[in-house]
């Protein structure tokens, strides 16, 4: 199972310019607040596949829930 | 029904509905907190939808998901353009933008935003699954 750090290191390591803060109570649902400069210009949709894109094919397995929240940096 | 036709199906629902959800259960009988959530603020806004649930059929979701690129459930759109999930919608109903986006006045009560999200039953639950 992930751990809050290690969701955060993946989504600053695949983002550029991504600071994100990331909290969980279990390890399987997860809430995320993500500020990124790659933010720019994008709608929040296009924000948010951003962040789901790192966790493509996990979201529903070892990851249950990402409640994300996106803003620009 | 194939899966293309399924597709079809969906592409059609979101291009002759202003606003459709895609949702798990129905309005009146939400089978998800997410859901249950996004149907609450449109009911808040005092708009009309048109709701549909994913459940009946695993390909809805999965030929929804195809075509929206986006990977959970609930999905709301308007006028043909993916306005987003549980977490974008609540976003957007607070600060009012929802409102704006969807061409509908904002509840009365709240003028400046339109305030809390209303109340649904919201557990911890896999809104992906």
């Amino acid at each position: 199972m992930p751990s809050a750090d290690e969701v955060k290191t993946r989504i600053e390591a695949a983002i550029p310019g991504a600071a994100a803060d990331v909290q969980t109570a279990d390890d399987v649902h997860f809430s995320a607040t993500v500020r990124a400069s790659a933010f720019v210009g994008l709608s929040r949709v296009q924000q948010h596949r951003l962040v789901m894109d790192v966790f493509d094919g996990e979201l529903g397995g070892a990851i249950h829930a990402l409640a994300l929240k996106t803003e620009v940096s | 029904m194939s899966d293309t036709a399924i597709r079809d199906a969906i592409s059609q629902a979101i291009a002759e509905n202003d606003i459709i959800l895609f949702m798990k259960g129905t309005p009146d009988h939400p089978a998800c907190g997410f859901s249950a959530r996004t149907v609450a603020m449109l009911q808040a806004l005092e708009t009309p939808f048109t709701a549909v649930d994913i459940l009946p059929d695993p390909r809805i979701r999965q030929e929804l998901s195809a075509i929206s690129k986006w990977p959970t459930i609930p999905q709301l759109f308007h006028k043909g353009e993916l306005v987003g999930g549980c977490d974008i919608v609540t976003e957007m109903y607070e600060s009012g933008e929802l409102a704006d986006t969807l061409g509908v006045e904002a509840p009365a009560a709240a003028p400046e935003s339109a305030g809390p999200v209303p109340a649904a039953p919201l557990g911890i639950e896999n809104r992906l699954g």
